[in-house]
C-alpha cells in the first residue's frame, strides 16, 4: 500500500517547524514517530498535501525532573521510556503501560509525544495522562500550556490548533505516599486494548485517599475522565469495598462501542475489572509495598 | 510533488537515490536497491517480516519514509554474513531449524541480531518478548527461540 502524493518538509528547529506549519495552514501533519500517521495514510484513511517531520529537531527528546514536574519531550521514543530508570522508579504507571503498547519494534519509532496528540481513544497514553493531571506544552505563534483534561475534544481531534506542536509532556511529581497502575485487556501483542484503566492515588497521613485520577483508555471517542469515581474516592479509606464502588462508577462513564474486540457490555464489565484492578495497585505502591 | 536527493549507507555502502517523498523505505530496499531479502508482509506494521536496522535500532520498513532514512545507517538481512561467514543467529536458525516457509526469516533474523547486540544472554521470557512484534504463520517460534539461544551462546 502506497500512500497518496504528499511533500515531505523536514524543518531543523522548532521555529523554522511553526512557520512552515503557519504557511501550510491546515493542509501539513505533524509527523513524529508515525506508528499511527503513517498507517493511517498507507490505508488511505487520511490524506494530507504536507507532512512535517519534526525527527530531526534538536531537543525534543528528554525525560527529567525539572520545578516539581517530570518533564518528557515529546520526540522521546516509547523504547527510551522504556528503559529509563527514572520511569521505573518513580513513575510506574509509565513503567507498566509502556510495555504493553504496540510492540518492541514499533516502540523504537513510536513517541509519547505522538501518542497523546493523535487523539486516538486506543492509545494507551492519554488515560495516563488524565489520570496523573498531566499538562501539554504547545509551540505556535506562542507556548501555552493546555491540561490533559482540556485536550481531548472527539474523535482524532484535539485542542491543537493546526499551526501549534505539542512540545512537551508536564507530570506533576507525585508527592510522598502516591502510587499508580495501568491495567491493560488486550487481545495479543499489537492489538488496541479491549479496555484499560490508568490510576494514580495519593493517600494522606490517615492513610484514607487524598487525590485521585482515574483515565480509561478505549472506552469511548475520546480518552475517558471517570472525575466522579475519582471525587468519590477522595477522604475514603481504600479498602475492597470503596475500590468496588468506585470501579463501578468509573465503568457506568465509559461509553465503547462494539467491535471484534467485544459487545459493549463486556467492554463496560472490563472498565470495572480493570479499574478494580489498577486501583489496588496503585493503592499498595502508594502503601509502599 | 517534489522529490528529494538521500543519501545512506546500506550494508555498509553507500548509495545514493532520488525519492519520491511518499516512497517507503522497504520499497527503498527492494525496489530502487534490488536488495529483496527484506520482506513486505502484512504492510500494516503488524508483521515484522519488513524489519530493517535503521541506526541501531529494528524498524519495521512499511511504516518509515524512504526519505527519513537520509543520512541513516541500515542493515538488512543481506548485510548479516560477513565474509563468506553466516552471523550467528543465521547460523542458529539453521542449525536449530527456526524456519519452516522461510518468510518471516528475515525479519526475525534483524530483530533477534539487534537483541544480541544489546543483551548477551537473553532468557527465553525476553526473546519471547523481543519477538513479539515478529510473526511467524508456520508458528515455529519453539525452534526460533532455540536458534537465538543457540546463537547467544555462539556469541558469548
Amino acid at each position: 500500500m502506497i500512500p497518496a502524493a504528499f511533500d515531505y518538509h523536514r524543518p531543523g528547529t522548532l521555529d523554522e517547524a511553526v512557520k512552515l506549519l503557519k504557511k501550510l495552514g491546515g493542509e501539513a501533519k505533524v509527523l513524529s514517530g508515525g506508528m499511527s500517521l503513517l498507517p493511517m495514510l498507507k490505508l488511505r484513511l487520511a490524506s494530507f498535501a504536507h507532512l512535517v517531520d519534526i525527527n530531526r529537531i534538536p531537543g525534543l527528546d528528554y525525560i527529567k525532573e525539572k520545578g516539581g514536574n517530570l518533564c518528557i519531550g515529546a520526540m522521546t521514543r516509547q523504547a527510551a521510556l522504556e528503559r529509563s530508570d527514572l520511569i521505573r522508579t518513580k513513575y510506574p504507571i509509565l513503567a507498566d503501560a509502556v510495555p504493553l503498547i504496540a510492540d518492541p519494534l514499533v516502540r523504537n519509532r513510536g513517541t509519547i509525544g505522538g501518542n497523546v496528540a493523535n487523539g486516538d481513544p486506543g492509545n494507551d497514553q492519554p488515560a495516563i495522562m488524565l489520570a496523573l493531571g498531566a499538562t501539554f506544552v504547545a509551540l505556535g505563534a506562542k507556548e501555552r500550556s493546555i491540561p490533559a483534561s482540556q485536550f481531548y475534544k472527539g474523535l482524532y481531534s484535539t485542542a491543537l490548533a493546526p499551526n501549534e506542536i505539542l512540545t512537551e509532556i508536564r507530570i506533576p511529581a507525585p508527592p510522598p505516599k502516591s502510587g499508580g497502575a495501568y491495567a491493560k485487556l488486550k487481545r495479543k501483542t499489537g492489538d488496541f486494548a479491549v479496555a484499560a484503566a490508568a490510576v494514580q492515588v495519593t493517600l494522606g497521613k490517615n492513610g484514607a485517599i487524598e487525590r485521585a485520577g482515574i483515565g480509561l483508555t478505549n472506552a469511548g471517542l475520546t480518552p475517558v475522565e471517570a472525575t466522579e469515581a475519582a471525587k468519590y474516592l477522595v477522604g475514603k479509606m481504600p479498602d475492597e469495598k470503596t475500590i468496588a464502588e468506585a470501579a463501578k462508577m468509573a465503568a457506568a462513564k465509559s461509553s465503547p462501542s462494539a467491535d471484534r474486540r467485544g459487545s459493549v457490555a463486556y467492554k463496560k464489565e472490563m472498565a470495572r475489572v480493570l479499574t478494580t484492578r489498577a486501583l489496588r495497585k496503585a493503592v499498595q505502591r502508594a502503601q509502599g509495598g | 510533488m517534489a522529490t528529494h536527493k538521500i543519501s545512506v549507507t546500506i550494508n555498509g555502502a553507500a548509495r545514493e537515490a532520488e525519492v519520491e517523498s511518499r516512497l517507503l523505505l522497504v520499497h527503498l530496499i527492494r525496489e530502487v536497491f534490488r536488495m529483496t531479502g527484506t520482506h513486505v508482509g502484512c504492510d500494516t506494521s503488524h508483521c515484522g517480516a519488513c524489519t530493517v536496522i535503521l541506526d541501531g535500532n529494528p524498524v519495521k520498513s512499511c511504516t518509515v519514509l524512504a526519505v527519513q532514512a537520509d543520512g541513516a545507517k541500515i542493515t538488512t538481512v543481506e548485510g548479516l554474513e560477513q565474509g563468506g561467514k553466516l552471523h550467528p543467529v543465521q547460523e542458529g536458525f539453521h542449525e536449530k531449524h527456526g524456519l519452516q516457509c522461510g518468510f518471516c526469516t528475515p525479519g526475525m533474523l534483524m530483530t533477534t541480531s539487534a537483541l544480541l547486540e544489546r543483551n548477551k544472554n537473553p532468557s527465553e521470557q525476553e526473546i519471547r518478548e523481543a519477538i513479539s512484534g515478529n510473526l511467524c504463520r508456520c508458528t515455529g517460534y519453539v525452534n526460533i527461540v532455540k536458534a537465538v539461544q543457540y546463537a547467544a551462546e555462539k556469541m558469548r
